[in-house]
């Protein structure tokens, strides 16, 4: 494989990237998974990177998977983003930091549509101004949160209190990584890197020390795919389509995933719960499952920062082998203490425990 | 004015302007030949054999070579055509290099650029070790070694037809015309290198347009057992042996299709040259909605242009086999004194 051919491809997509002052809009899906994610991202915004990231409470969800689920219409999710920008625009912001890979689909969406069709924007000023009596500027910029982790990975890469490395024979770990699609393959001029050879992971992944995986099944599905899981009855072309990934990604003995989607990160982790309670079958070593993690918790990793307030517990694939691996001591014990010193329920068959 | 004084430029040292030059030569007429090469053959240069009969590419260059020997041409390499104007009762054709030439009459035969197949990421050109391009695998042909990168025998090869051409994403609605039956004769001669090896074409249909080209279709399923399989590769990537892995919708079947491969061979299409373009800007040349030179009459006017005293030769039109451009040439050639002597 040629590295300097995928570099010639990451150089015709790169964006723009504020460098400080972004509107977050967070993620209904990442807030009920990975809640600590959210929390991590912006304590590495705030505390170690020293940026302005503004949060508006009156901020909702942006209906994407209504949207995709075909039971919101597409007028009323543009007034929705419409109110998001209104309070991004009250608020003096121009530059949008978007949690969620669904909702960052759906800005894109969006802007590409207005831009393309002026009167679809007209209109949409027009609903919102009807409905809330707002009115809106167009951000100048999106970003999704993985971008300016990205933007900023060899700031953080110059904190780091561990690398992606193996402690105890200096190897760099291997790293799958998975993007979501509607990060990268609606819009490829939108993600850093295009459709083909993302490199918004890869360049996190490289810059604290690992190593990438490229394995046959890198761009199939994760398995979410709205309808495959949102439908009931189809939730097996789900399973399967993470058993085919896990599969693939096997043989090059992978020491963990990033996603940066969350429904990626969600049914990467979760399926390999279900395919070991179905078939007693893992994909990791030793038989052990992979554990699945999120750019946040790995950059958090990185800098230091305790997996336990991370929520990294709650992922059905337990992180415990790579912290071993990186050197991170981090009691499992602690893994379900309240901060109240209490304990909390703990999930049953957690895979790695 | 004589006829044998006239002097026309003929911008393109390729199969058309080649064939125009020794044409023109041969009616006594004065010839400057433009190549922006060091030598004159454009892609000929590359080929091994040529479709439909497997005749060496060498004895169609020897043709044109000898075509263009001859005193009344003054040949020109290195250096291409930036400009041609009409002006009075001549064209001014500037050179890249500053020279400027005052002719009767000018024939562009800029010819054609393959198509970048880097621009189709999901194939991997440039990437993947294995992944090649059909005047790549020419090149193989002609050094009598079909290998992988690190030097293995293929044991299984596909063929990617339509690799830049009918491709909206790529800008490119056109048909290449002769990728498919190239494909065809690829896939003979790697069966007839390897006869070991397995070949499989991935195609949208089998365009075998010209003379003698459903035989070879033909023949290459019946003698040769080149597997042909109806459905575009959807991607490509590299398993943990380097080992290609495709993902193809077989449409015949109704399945999806994976393969391993040890080689893949893309056939990549013809698109308008990037000097042709500079020419045509440059010069006020219409282009089409394919980007190739507009001709002023698909019909009977296959090599005039927009402007006065500047004719058409070759693929800078359209895409076209050799045979074809030959002729092509040859009519542009006919065009062109007809021209000079009606004036």
């Amino acid at each position: 494989m040629k590295l300097e051919g995928k570099k010639r491809i990451w150089a015709e997509y790169q964006k723009d990237i504020p460098d400080d002052h972004f509107f977050y809009v967070r993620s209904c899906i990442r807030q009920t998974f990975f809640a600590g994610s959210e929390q991590t991202f912006l304590k590495i915004m705030r505390d170690d990177l020293k940026k302005d990231v503004f949060e508006d409470p009156r901020h909702t969800t942006c209906t994407g998977i209504g949207y995709h689920g075909d039971v919101v219409p597409f007028e009323t999710i543009q007034t929705v983003v419409a109110r998001h920008f209104a309070l991004a625009t009250e608020a003096g912001y121009k530059h949008i930091a978007i949690s969620c890979v669904t909702s960052f689909g759906i800005y894109s969406e969006i802007l590409e549509t207005w831009k393309h069709f002026p009167e679809t924007l007209a209109r949409t000023r027009e609903d919102l101004y009807k409905a809330t009596g707002r009115t809106f500027d167009v951000p100048e910029t999106i970003s999704h949160t993985s971008d300016i982790i990205y933007k900023f990975r060899d700031e953080i890469a110059r904190k780091a209190k561990y690398n992606l490395v193996d402690i105890s024979t200096g190897k760099p770990l291997k790293v799958v990584e998975h993007i979501g699609c509607h990060y990268s393959k609606m819009f490829p001029n939108y993600g850093i890197g295009g459709a083909e050879f993302p490199h918004v992971l890869i360049g996190m992944i490289e810059s604290w020390g690992g190593d990438v995986i490229d394995y046959p099944e890198r761009r199939h599905c994760c398995g979410f795919g709205f309808r495959q899981y949102l439908i009931q009855a189809n939730r097996g072309y789900s399973v399967s389509a993470t058993r085919k990934k896990l599969e693939s990604m096997e043989p090059y003995k992978p020491d963990m995933i990033v996603a940066n989607c969350p429904g990626c990160a969600m049914f990467m982790d979760r399926w390999q719960y279900t395919i070991k309670e179905i078939d007693d079958i893992t994909y990791g070593h030793d038989g052990q499952g992979i554990p699945v993690l999120t750019y946040e918790e790995m950059a958090g990793l990185v800098l230091g920062y305790d997996p336990w307030n991370m929520g990294m517990q709650y992922h059905n694939v337990q992180s415990l082998p790579l912290l071993r691996k990186m050197g991170i001591k981090a009691d499992p014990a602690d893994r379900f203490l309240a901060k109240d010193g209490s304990r909390l329920p703990e999930p049953a068959n957690l895979i790695n425990s | 004015m004589s006829a044998a004084l006239k002097h026309i430029v003929v911008a393109g040292g390729g199969v058309a302007g080649m064939e125009a030059a020794g044409a023109l030569a041969e009616m006594g007429h004065r010839v400057s030949l433009v190549e922006k090469e060091k030598n004159p053959g454009g892609h000929l240069l590359q080929w091994h054999a040529l479709f439909p009969d497997h005749r060496p590419a060498d004895e169609v260059k020897h043709y044109l070579n000898k075509r263009i020997r001859n005193e009344s041409i003054t040949l020109y390499t290195g250096t291409g055509v930036e400009k041609i104007k009409h002006h009075g009762h001549e064209v001014v054709v500037t050179l890249s290099d500053g020279t400027l030439i005052n002719a009767d009459a000018a024939i562009i035969a800029t010819g054609f650029d393959l198509f970048d197949a880097r621009r189709k990421e999901e194939y991997g050109y440039g990437i993947y070790d294995n992944v090649i391009t059909s005047a790549e695998l020419e090149e193989m042909f002609n050094a009598g070694k079909v290998t992988t990168a690190d030097g293995r025998i293929p044991s299984r090869v596909g063929i990617v037809h339509c690799v830049g051409s009918r491709d909206e994403k790529v800008n490119n609605n056109h048909c290449s015309k002769v990728c498919c039956v190239t494909a065809v004769k690829q896939a003979i001669e790697i069966r007839k290198q390897l006869p070991g090896s397995e070949v499989f074409c991935f195609y949208m249909d089998m365009r075998m347009y010209g003379p003698y080209y459903e035989e070879l279709y033909r023949e290459s399923q019946e003698v040769y057992n080149v597997n042909y399989i109806r459905g575009k590769v959807s991607e490509a990537s590299v398993n943990i042996n380097n080992r290609l892995v495709i993902k193809v919708e077989d449409t015949l079947a109704g399945r999806p299709l994976k393969m391993e491969l040890d080689m893949m061979v893309l056939m990549v299409g013809m698109e308008m040259s990037k000097p042709g373009t500079l020419l045509a800007e440059a010069s006020g040349l219409k282009r089409g909605i394919n980007r190739f030179f507009e001709t002023a009459d698909h019909h009977y006017g296959n090599n005039l242009s927009n402007v006065r005293g500047v004719f058409y030769a070759g693929t800078c039109t359209a895409p076209m086999n050799i045979t074809d451009t030959i002729s092509h040439a040859r009519a542009a050639v006919a065009e062109t004194v007809r021209y000079i002597n009606s004036r």
